[in-house]
């Protein structure tokens, strides 16, 4: 066996597990013990599309570095699931542990020369110690907890206060979790050498940090930006963006006398309604918006098509998952990009945000309903089960009291008043965007909207000209929103260099991982993440000043590249693809060993 | 451009509402329907009522989706906000427009096909939210626009012009609504506007989803002499259950002495009164159970009852099951919604 390397802070633990067993709390609770020692963290929960009783895992990569991304390999393995022990054994690095329960004899196939096993009688322990049978499953999840604590070393203090935070509300069940805590923490101080190599020590890299997942900061963005109605219809992954929204409005938006609502959330009866709901209230007035995933857009493409054609402010998030068709709902992809730009029948374009993390979910929210009534126009923010389901370690959220909502070209009744008459689709001031009335306002500003043809003057049409005429002032507003859209964002390399990766969302920390360890090795690539469809001239500008573009996204079709092809005006043969499409969240690898292969291919050549 | 706006007319003396208005201050534009075209008569109902009501043409949206009923919502009210969606999403659309101002009145125009076939899950699921809106089904039996198809209301063993009679079940949004719990119920024809008007004028008041199938006739693809929705069958065989007459309490003196037992008086959330006259005697537009053995009794008769055919002016409507705030969502000040800088940092202390 190679003797373990010392390593402080710099790691990768995984609890093997069956989903509906409390595990979720455990790993959380061991995620937050590291993020409160000060040291930067990375959770992924992989989890089956199933209520209980089928393989589960949670991954947590401890970085002193602060990386964002996962690193392929696994140090610390906790195999709680006999299931998948075949499976769990294989995904341990030379020189890493496994973690089992040795209540059991251990199975032939649980071992390895090259990795340390440890064996620690967690079910015995629990059993002897709870007697009722529930019980006994959950504490077993903590009595892992207490052993990996004395294992690598984790501040007891620090467990021992997130679980009374954790039970405050139920402070009777703290003295049992830490009893199941110790039982694990105890037997394995007794038993094993502790610390092992791999440990953790008080870091100061957290604070002015928080750990949240996409869907919360967005639902939390919703509820910044004023959103007054969310219409929805659940689908996994995006369904606690929802449950987000709502539970924040239950905490601001309720009036402590009256118990009125300052909101109206709607579980539509599917995707095509929601749609329609969150239509027809922003043709209303309200800002209004829904999440979804994936097959979710493809119901909703009849009425975003309607939004985009008679110009009425939509939001929506997509949580991206595997597809196509149902695919694998609790896995990510980013396969929905070209879906988004052009869903909908005709000639039609959408403006897309691009999240990166949960910080960008909250900030591109609010930009998302600045953006859709300022343009008259769908907005889609395009995220990812990555983003929003996992916790990220982000940048505390901030908030700007001087912040009022852009309404756009909305004429109130003073200014209806004002004018001698109102024509709905007239582009008055060359930006390509007309202005529109509330219904309900100053009878002057009365149209009819349609999803028929239609001229400037918002009379209905099926006259050539006057429907082309429309038809291309909309691409005058599609201009304008290239100009208002969030810009990518470029890091450059050390020295100036024709070569660079273009990527989108979730994989930006895996792309700044494999920057640095390329970098490390000589490679000079400078890195531009789009933020935003329609693309800038920023991204004109970057695309033509290099030779040599690596694209990396999470799809199969390399769709953000298809896109990038046909909506720039770069030369083809300067993009390659790196893709990765598994359903993991993408990790550096990837990207390092593509780069490397093609790079030392071409050096040889 | 094919869009015709209609041309004022107004006349010396002509009769003005509580509003100084005009009737011809609630027209729309001219329609494009055929001659003799049943909706156009529902048009010309949908103008009276709201005339009559005295109601701000600015304060009502009109939604519809695709369709020749659809189309009608261009030809009332032209000093309305209206939305000419979808096939077959009104209802969702009108959904939205509610939750984001509730103020507003809101009236959705669609027909048998919009409703029936390629809408009946959005249809449905109004009627389960109680939504607050006017719901009028203008039903002909047919697909006018792509000529002459039959609809999914079109009866068993019906003929059409050219070709095979409709071997389908029907499906009959009356006894829908009565299944689905909706809670104004109405059914008339287009050529009753004596009937028609007030029962709009009854589901424009009532808060809460009101329903009112109107049996509309497609002169052009539906009015033959085999046919089961044609004005000819209509007179024939329309059978009246309980006539509604309206009572505005701001205009009329409400007469108080009922006849027990032919009259059921309603008031309706806004203050306003229905008398509900017995056309038939064992006719009980309280009870759901029996509304609807009466109707399906008739139907098997080739008989249409029609009238408001059911009426539960209590149930709590969409706004009122979520407990929103009484100010319309669109009027609420931005500060009342955004919890601000100091309330972000606070929560965050849970993020840690």
């Amino acid at each position: 066996m190679p003797a373990a390397k010392s390593r402080l802070n710099d790691f990768v633990l995984k609890v093997a597990n069956v989903n509906g067993t409390g595990s979720a709390s455990a790993n959380g609770l061991l995620m937050k013990a590291f993020f409160r020692m000060g040291i930067p963290v990375v959770g992924k929960n992989f989890f089956p599309s199933n209520i209980q009783g089928m393989p589960t895992w949670y991954e947590i990569r401890i970085t002193k570095k602060g990386y964002k991304a996962r690193t392929g390999t696994i140090d610390i393995m906790v195999a709680m699931n006999a299931e998948t022990y075949d499976d769990d054994i294989k995904e341990v690095g030379p020189g890493g542990y496994l973690v089992y329960d040795s209540t059991w004899p251990r199975q032939k196939t649980l071992s390895r020369s090259d990795i340390t096993i440890i064996g620690i009688p967690l079910a015995a322990m629990c059993n002897e110690s709870f007697s009722n049978p529930r019980v006994r499953i959950l504490m077993k999840n903590m009595a892992y907890v207490g052993a990996i604590a004395a294992l690598v070393d984790i501040d007891m203090t620090v467990i021992r206060e997130l679980i009374e935070q954790i039970f405050a509300g139920k402070p009777a069940l703290v003295p049992a979790n830490i009893q199941a805590i110790d039982l694990g923490y105890d037997y394995a101080k007794a038993n094993f050498a502790c610390p092992l190599p791999l440990k953790v020590k008080t870091l100061n890299k957290t604070k002015g940090h928080i750990m949240i997942d996409g869907n919360t900061a967005a639902g939390l963005g919703c509820v910044y930006a004023g959103a007054t109605v969310g219409a929805w219809y659940p689908i996994t992954p995006s369904t606690s963006l929802m449950d987000a929204f709502k539970a924040f409005c239950s905490r601001y938006r309720v009036d402590k006398k009256t118990g009125e609502k300052r909101f109206s959330i709607i579980q539509a009866e599917d995707e095509l309604a929601s749609a329609g709901m969150v239509l027809g209230a922003g043709w209303t007035g309200a800002r209004a918006f829904t999440c979804t995933s994936g097959p979710g857009i493809s119901l909703m493409s009849e009425l975003v098509g309607l939004a985009y054609y008679a110009e009425i402010p939509m939001v929506l998030f997509d949580i991206q998952r595997v597809g196509p068709s149902t695919g694998m709902p609790t896995r990510t992809q980013q396969g929905d990009i070209q879906l988004c730009a052009y869903a909908s029948h005709g000639d039609t374009r959408h403006v897309l945000l691009f999240p990166a993390d949960p910080e960008e979910c909250f900030d591109q929210a609010v930009a998302a309903f600045d953006l859709s009534e300022r343009l008259q126009t769908p907005i889609f923010v395009v995220s990812d089960l990555d983003i929003g389901m996992n916790d990220w370690m982000c940048k505390d959220l901030k908030w700007d009291d001087s912040y009022r909502p852009d309404r756009g070209k909305v004429l109130n009744d003073e200014e209806l008043a004002k004018i001698e008459k109102f024509y709905r689709y007239l582009d008055v001031d060359g930006d390509g965007i007309p202005y529109r009335t509330l219904p309900g306002s100053n009878p002057k500003g009365v149209y009819f909207s349609r999803g028929a043809g239609h001229n400037r003057y918002g009379g209905r049409t099926e006259v050539g000209d006057e429907y082309q005429d429309v038809m291309d002032r909309l691409m005058v507003k599609w201009r304008t929103a290239a100009k208002l859209v969030p810009p990518p964002l470029i890091r450059r390399a050390r020295e100036k260099t024709r070569l660079a990766i273009l990527s989108v969302g979730s994989c930006d920390g895996a792309v700044r991982e494999a920057l640095d360890n390329l970098g490390r090795q000589g490679a000079m690539i400078d890195y531009m993440r789009v933020r935003a469809f329609p693309f800038s001239e920023k991204v004109e500008s970057f695309l033509s000043d290099h030779d040599r573009i690596f694209v990396v996204e999470q799809n199969r079709d390399a769709q953000l590249k298809g896109l990038i092809e046909i909506e720039t005006r770069v030369e083809k043969n300067k993009l390659t693809s790196i893709l990765q499409y598994d359903g993991l969240p993408m990790d550096s690898r990837v990207i390092e060993q593509a780069i490397g292969e093609i790079l030392a291919k071409e050096a040889a050549a | 451009m094919s869009f015709i706006s209609k041309p004022k007319v107004t006349h010396e003396g002509r009769e003005v509402n509580a509003l100084g208005h005009t009737r011809s201050d609630y027209d729309g534009a001219m329609s494009t329907l055929c001659a003799g075209c049943g909706h156009d008569s529902v048009t010309a109902a949908m103008t009276r009522a709201f005339f009559e009501l005295s109601i701000s043409p600015h304060r009502a949206v009109k939604i519809s989706g695709i369709g020749c009923s659809s189309k009608t919502t261009a030809y009332f009210l032209g000093q309305s906000h209206g939305n000419n969606t979808v096939h077959g999403r009104m209802p969702s659309i009108a959904t939205g427009s509610q939750a984001a101002n509730g103020d507003l009145h809101c009236i959705g125009i669609s027909g048998d096909g919009d409703t029936l076939s390629i809408g009946l899950g959005q249809f449905a699921h109004a009627i389960r939210r109680n939504l607050n809106m006017l719901y009028v089904i203008e039903n002909n039996g047919v697909y006018g626009l792509t000529k002459g198809q039959f609809s999914a209301s079109a009866a068993m063993g019906a003929m059409p012009k050219k070709g095979e009679a409709n071997m389908q079940i029907p499906i009959d949004p009356v006894k829908m609504g009565l299944a689905l719990g909706a809670t104004f119920i109405a059914r008339s024809f287009s050529g009753d506007k004596a009937q028609l008007v007030p029962l709009i004028k009854a589901g424009l008041s009532h808060k809460g989803f009101a329903l009112i199938d109107v049996l509309s006739p497609c002169v052009t693809f539906n009015d033959h002499e085999d046919s089961t929705m044609s004005y000819a069958y209509a007179y024939q065989n329309l059978q009246p259950a309980a006539e509604a007459d309206f009572i505005d309490p701001e205009r009329e003196e409400i007469v108080a002495d009922y006849i027990e037992g032919e009259v059921v008086p309603v008031t309706l959330h806004d203050g306003s009164k229905i008398t509900l006259k017995k056309a038939d005697e064992g006719y009980n537009p309280r009870d759901r159970g029996k509304a609807f053995d009466y109707v399906m009794r008739h139907q098997e008769d080739g008989q249409i009852v029609t009238g408001l055919l059911y009426v539960d002016e209590n149930l709590p409507d969409m706004h009122e099951g979520n407990k929103t705030i009484g100010t319309p969502l669109v009027d609420l000040p931005f500060e009342d919604l955004c919890p601000g800088s100091n309330a972000l940092a606070g929560l965050q202390e849970r993020y840690r």
